[in-house]
């Protein structure tokens, strides 16, 4: 049940444009220990305004 | 054997029903037949098409990387959980023309828009967007600008890139005169809708410094919100202050919408855009459910027939007869070019394996058209009388009940003056006639489905109004949206030809596009809400060729590449879709321009009223000189607009055809995929 409740909820937020913060974390970590990450609220900030900061803020019609 | 069995049961099952709504004459059809069989239809068409096109024609590799994988960086590129990525994927292309176009279509009756739906999207739709994901998924997500310049070269693209700006100013001009349409002389409507603003301002702010990220708590607050503003707008519209305050009339609430559409574009996008992208995205799929469910539990009888006499043309609601103009109406919810921009945007960078490609390419596209049979079944469960009532221009049926009671049952659809009196005090309207555009037909119908199910016959004002605002709110999404994706388009595009306006350190060519790509737009609306026979009778014909001519630039880009790939014994599956859209489009073009019906032609209608200026008459609708003067204008911009259109498409056609014949005539494979070696992650 948690399980579904979880897709729900990354669903949603995929749907207006945050991708998963964990997913984000792990990566850093796989990928580039050294490098300082960004935490939730700048992760959030920096997310929406790739989304609607311009080139891909096209919506459909 | 036994595999098939079940989807040999899904096809009876969907051919009876399909028969069932196709034959039936006389006695009233139920609605879920048309549900039923445009289910099966759709997922035998997965099952078989799409595999068979995942499996020969892309031969997609499961265990190849994809962008997602190969360029994984956490943000723009993350590999997302097939369902999660539908959904976003579906979220991203669903918008107001698949509600709209079938709507608009249903004045030939429901049975030509049923089977154009399932078959337009089996063949085309799904196809397109799948076929483009394909071909930006194996190139790192390419946009379709980009594709086009890489698999047909420099020129292509460029003309690409200049007809999907063209097609991007439409869209927002007929979206916003769809708004204007809904929301004239609604003090309620108006009231709802302009309280979303200072609702998503708070919700801005609240994820900007309250709490920030939390867009399920913010999002909830804000439906609180637009409830309450709904329920309060009834006694805004009946106050003896506000209402009057709240009524506005077609032409002011253009200058609104203008005012508005440069003002939002360049806010922070924290402060109205993404909160109120919260809120139009979660209701939009929220009333999406709440529709299929409904009908659903309605399981309502349709009453429009299933052909109508304006069959052959002559319909009030828009000119021309159903070949090619119902394929240009319908649009969106059968093969929508929009697609191919969403489906070489963000979903190729997160797609975790190409064996998803067919659920999110094909599949999403179905659920679309879903939602496109809801609209049609919408329009055809009301009284015809009502559907023409509402959706007429002024000009043929007058504007009051007595007019239009008695032009409408002249027309076939018998319906009595107290009954349109009554229909528009049941949603709480001052009137319903001439409401064209489709939103608020769409509006009606979706209260009677809701008030059956939830509150009975007196929340029918209730649900009218959410839907009114359900629709104006995506749509301001898009307008919103659509002004700051057009203004980059531009930047782009003057760039070429002067690069300092590509200059991201400066702030004047910001503007300067963000100014253009307004004053475009709002030219064109201005000229549909001016417009004596409605707007959208001209606008969204505009708008259907504009749209399935990007959906045929999109399929012979995926001929090009089949070629390209050395696959073009299975060509036909692009080649087909997009030779019947070359067909529509460019014959709907031809009419438009050389129609000798001035109904049809917009050069034999600037041809009528320049003749009759040059006597010196005054001809209806026009009341003065400056009138006929203005009508000639938008005749003759009009003109040179699909004319525009025309070349675009068939420039493009060129440069398919060159690059399929050199491709035929290479021995090797020449597509220029990126190849699937892993780089180093970012």
């Amino acid at each position: 049940m948690t399980g579904v409740f979880e897709t729900l909820r990354r669903t949603a937020r995929l749907m207006v444009g945050i991708p998963d913060y964990d997913a984000y974390l792990r990566h850093m970590a796989d990928h580039h220990p050294d490098h300082p990450v960004m935490d939730r609220t700048q992760f959030f900030r920096d997310r929406q305004q790739a989304r609607y900061g311009g080139k891909n803020g096209g919506r459909c019609c | 054997m036994t595999r098939h069995l079940p989807w040999l049961l899904t096809a009876i099952v969907g051919a009876v029903a399909l028969w069932v709504v196709a034959v039936s004459r006389g006695e009233a059809v139920n609605a879920l037949w048309i549900v039923v069989a445009a289910v099966c239809c759709f997922l035998v068409a997965y099952r078989y098409y799409a595999l068979f096109i995942a499996r020969h024609v892309m031969r997609l590799d499961p265990a190849r990387p994809t962008p997602a994988i190969r360029r994984a960086d956490g943000l723009d590129y993350v590999a997302t959980d097939r369902t999660v990525l539908f959904g976003h994927h579906f979220a991203a292309i669903a918008g107001a023309g698949p509600l709209v176009g079938p709507v608009l279509a249903a004045q030939m009756g429901y049975l030509p828009g049923t089977l154009w739906i399932i078959a337009g999207v089996v063949l085309a739709g799904a196809v397109q967007d799948f076929m483009v994901l394909f071909i930006s998924m194996r190139r790192d997500g390419k946009s379709l600008g980009e594709l086009i310049r890489m698999e047909m070269g420099q020129a292509a693209g460029t003309i690409a890139l200049f007809g999907a700006f063209m097609i991007m100013v439409i869209i927002l001009a007929v979206l916003a005169l769809i708004v204007v349409k809904a929301l004239a002389e609604s003090p309620w409507g108006m009231f709802t809708v302009a309280a979303t603003v200072p609702l998503a301002m708070l919700m801005g702010a609240y994820t900007r410094w309250i709490r920030p990220g939390r867009i399920g708590e913010v999002s909830l607050l804000g439906l609180v919100g637009l409830l309450a503003a709904i329920v309060y707008g009834q006694a805004v519209a009946a106050s003896a202050v506000w209402g009057p305050a709240f009524t506005f009339t077609p032409v002011q609430l253009c200058w609104i919408l203008i005012l508005y559409g440069a003002v939002a574009s360049v806010l922070p996008v924290w402060l109205l855009l993404a909160p109120r992208d919260y809120l139009s995205t979660f209701l939009k799929i929220g009333a999406i459910a709440a529709l299929a469910i409904g009908i659903v539990i309605m399981a309502p009888p349709l009453k429009m027939p299933a052909l109508t006499q304006f069959v052959g043309g002559n319909g009030p609601v828009w000119a021309g007869g159903l070949f090619p103009f119902l394929f240009i109406t319908i649009a969106c919810g059968a093969v929508s070019g929009f697609h191919a921009l969403i489906s070489s945007g963000t979903t190729p960078k997160l797609i975790a394996s190409e064996a998803h490609a067919p659920l999110i390419g094909y599949g999403a596209m179905l659920m679309e058209a879903f939602v496109a049979i809801m609209a049609l079944v919408g329009a055809s469960i009301l009284d015809p009388g009502i559907y023409f009532t509402m959706n007429s221009p002024a000009a043929l049926i007058g504007t009051d009940a007595a007019s239009a009671s008695a032009a409408v049952t002249a027309m076939g659809f018998p319906i009595s003056p107290d009954l349109i009196t009554q229909t528009a005090k049941d949603v709480g309207e001052h009137t319903i006639i001439s409401r064209a555009g489709g939103a608020p037909t769409l509006a009606v119908a979706m209260a009677e489905i809701f008030s059956h199910v939830v509150g009975g016959p007196a929340m029918k004002a209730f649900w009218y109004h959410f839907a009114i605002l359900f629709e104006a709110l995506f749509i301001l999404t898009a307008v919103d949206a659509g002004t700051r994706a057009g203004r980059f388009m531009l930047q782009d595009l003057i760039g070429l030809a002067v690069p300092a306006f590509k200059d991201g350190t400066r702030i004047w060519p910001g503007f300067v596009a963000t100014a253009l790509c307004v004053a475009a737009w709002g030219f064109f609306l201005y000229q549909g809400v001016t417009d004596p026979l409605g707007g959208v009778n001209t606008l969204w014909p505009v708008f259907g060729i504009s749209n399935q001519m990007l959906a045929a630039i999109a399929l012979m880009l995926g001929t090009a590449v089949l070629f390209r790939m050395k696959r073009d014994r299975y060509a036909w599956v692009t080649m087909i879709p997009a030779g019947w859209l070359l067909v529509c489009t460019l014959s709907a073009g031809w009419l438009k321009l050389f129609s000798p019906d001035p109904k049809v032609g917009f050069l034999a209608h600037a041809s009528r009223f320049g003749e009759a200026m040059s006597a010196g008459e005054i001809l209806a609708p026009a009341k003065s000189a400056a009138e006929m003067q203005r009508i000639l204008f938008n005749d003759r911009i009009d003109a040179a607009l699909v004319a525009l259109f025309l070349a675009v498409v068939l420039s493009l056609l060129f440069f398919t055809v060159r690059t399929c014949l050199a491709a035929y005539r290479s021995a090797h494979p020449t597509a220029r995929e990126i190849p699937a070696q892993m780089v180093p992650a970012e």
